[in-house]
């Protein structure tokens, strides 16, 4: 395939009105995300985007692990949009990637087999009394940052430079299996040519790290992952993608989908106590970021309140290249400002201490 | 005969999946479960389009058809537009519906989803929320995640106004009405005919394996257990 082939990769964005939906991986281990993606849409950008109390899950972790039936699944789903239509919205755009992989694997199955949706429109009246329309623009959240990156350069307090060296920041992307592979031309750049995080890297000043292993599953697998008999399916794939990047050092990882952010994170803890390798630089871990928490640093905003504690790896040492100011004495304080206790310290999450110590001493 | 074929047809997604696989193993090339178990889609394609009932019986009670992990990285690469993992789809539900999913180990491990997941869907409207990721049960999840667990209200609270109460905002708690709802959808659809269907099958061979039913022994065995046979 020629390089210029990624242009039959594009897709639209909608500029405005989006009904948001949460995802169920983003709000337990990244809730700062969520948090600061409404606060740039609507404080930063000026945008409209609705937060819907009524909406739920869509249940796609239960039915890629095969027990939600596709016929119950298409009904949750057609239910969102139900809701979406309710409060007056047209544009769907959805926090989680496997959200995403299944309404447009859901979108297309109701055209290839209409009798689907015909099925699906009567099992929705028959238990809610809803009807629902067929979004008008569907979108994955990282979307509608990559639509909005140019306006959020313009209003960077930050760039992706190591303040140190004056070089643009390296940065490994991950896409997420189910946001191009099902559907490839319903994602920037499809499955073969990754754009939506490399454009937002690109636009505020740092450098795509391409690897061997891009392309490349996180490991989640979802039985794989969550029935633990099988958890060495999930670490084995994450293990062969950070072998993979490390000779390129980076200097930290950027995820589209919430499990793979949580996975790159959580296993990279894992495999320093189970085998003492660490894959960043001086021996730490590489910090995995999610792309809200990359524009939230860009537009100034604090990493704490970004949520970027609740990480396994540190993310001190990104911090400090960017030239990020932050108290290390505020990473582990509760909701009331007081401190809560620190995390037992582990390989990949011991440098807050010794950055106290740094800064106090 | 082509009993099981024709039982599989009835899925979309092997309508969808497969049309005319040519053995080339793409699939299994760029696979992340064949890079660790001894798997291959290929093979289990080759299978399932040779509609012959015996092969296809021996599949639905084998492990291999539980090795995928549905990432979908077979779809894009296969030149015919097939994908092995919507076959693996199929396969897996009427695996289930037949009761022949509990005559493998990793067949088993569905018991287990049904009650991590599934259930917790039918109790929250989430696949899951923090306290089902239980740190003793999730080593992995490190040392942050326990603190977090630890203290979920005041961690949770700084991002959230909402935590476990109704209104918008993350880990918002779902209310009545829509739980009475996503209750009502997986009673009409038989999305909680299947969950009973995997409770019941589960049980037989429970007692069959010598435990008292699939109590919450047998939920651990089967969430736990791995004869290391598998690669």
């Amino acid at each position: 395939m020629k390089r210029s082939s990624w242009t039959d990769y594009q897709k639209d964005i909608a500029d405005d009105n989006y009904y948001y939906a949460r995802s169920c991986i983003r709000q337990n281990f990244f809730p700062g995300s969520e948090k600061v993606f409404l606060d740039i849409l609507s404080k930063d950008l000026g945008r409209n985007i609705f937060d819907d109390p009524l909406h739920t899950s869509c249940t796609g972790i239960g039915y890629h692990s095969d027990v939600v039936p596709l016929e119950t699944i298409m009904t949750v789903v057609a239910r969102q949009f139900a809701l979406m239509s309710e409060a007056g919205y047209e544009n769907f755009t959805s926090s989680c990637i496997t959200s995403f992989g299944i309404y447009t694997e859901l979108l297309n199955t109701w055209e290839e087999f209409p009798e689907t949706e015909e099925r699906t429109r009567e099992n929705l009246y028959k238990a809610t009394g809803r009807e629902f329309k067929i979004p008008k623009n569907l979108s994955h959240t990282s979307d509608v940052i990559f639509h909005h990156r140019e306006a959020i350069a313009a209003r960077a307090k930050r760039k992706l430079v190591n303040i140190h060296t004056g070089e643009p920041l390296r940065v490994v992307e991950h896409i997420g299996c189910h946001y191009a592979k099902i559907f490839p031309k319903k994602g920037v750049g499809g499955s073969e040519f990754p754009y939506v995080l490399a454009g937002m890297v690109e636009s505020w000043g740092g450098e795509i790290v391409d690897y061997p292993e891009r392309r490349h599953c996180c490991g989640f697998g979802f039985r794989n992952y969550l029935v633990q008999a099988n958890r060495g399916y999930s670490v084995a794939n994450s293990h062969k993608k950070l072998e993979s990047m490390a000779p390129f050092k980076p200097d930290f990882i950027v995820c589209n989908c919430p499990g793979c952010t949580m996975f790159l994170d959580k296993w990279q803890y894992t495999l320093a106590e189970m085998e003492g390798t660490t894959y960043g630089q001086n021996g730490q871990g590489i910090p995995v970021l999610s792309y809200e928490e990359m524009a939230g640093l860009v537009l100034g905003y604090d990493p704490w309140v970004l949520g970027m504690q609740m990480h396994q790896v540190d993310v001190e040492p990104l911090l400090d290249k960017m030239g990020v100011e932050y108290d290390p004495s505020a990473k582990y304080l509760g909701r009331n400002g007081k401190f809560i206790g620190r995390p037992e310290r582990a390989i990949v999450n011991s440098c807050s201490e010794e950055t106290i110590y740094r800064k106090k001493f | 005969m082509a009993k099981y074929f024709d039982m599989l047809l009835e899925d979309v997604r092997l309508r969808e999946g497969l049309t005319a696989c040519m053995n080339c193993g793409v699939c299994t090339a760029v696979c992340p479960a064949a890079a660790f178990y001894n798997y291959d889609p290929r093979q289990i394609v080759c299978i399932v389009q040779t509609r012959d009932d015996e092969a296809i019986e021996e599949l639905l009670k084998s492990e291999t058809i539980w090795y995928c992990g549905e990432c979908m990285s077979c779809r894009p690469r296969c030149p015919r537009g097939n994908t092995p993992a919507y076959v693996i789809q199929a396969l897996r539900t009427l695996s289930q519906k037949l009761g022949f999913f509990v005559e493998s180990e990793k067949g088993r491990q569905q018991l287990a989803l049904k009650r991590a997941i599934g259930d917790n869907i039918l109790r929250t409207g989430y696949c899951l929320t923090p306290r089902n990721i239980r740190p003793e049960l999730h080593p992995e999840q490190g040392t942050v995640w326990k603190w977090i667990i630890d203290n979920d209200e005041q961690i949770y609270g700084q991002f959230t106004s909402v935590y476990g109460k109704e209104g918008s905002g993350a880990l918002r708690k779902c209310s009545d009405e829509t739980m009475a709802e996503i209750h009502k959808i997986f009673e009409v659809t038989g999305g909680k005919e299947f969950f009973d269907t995997i409770e019941q099958h589960s049980d037989r061979k429970a007692r069959e394996m010598g435990f008292d039913g699939a109590d919450e022994e047998y939920f651990m065995e089967v969430y736990t257990k791995n004869s290391n046979e598998h690669y």
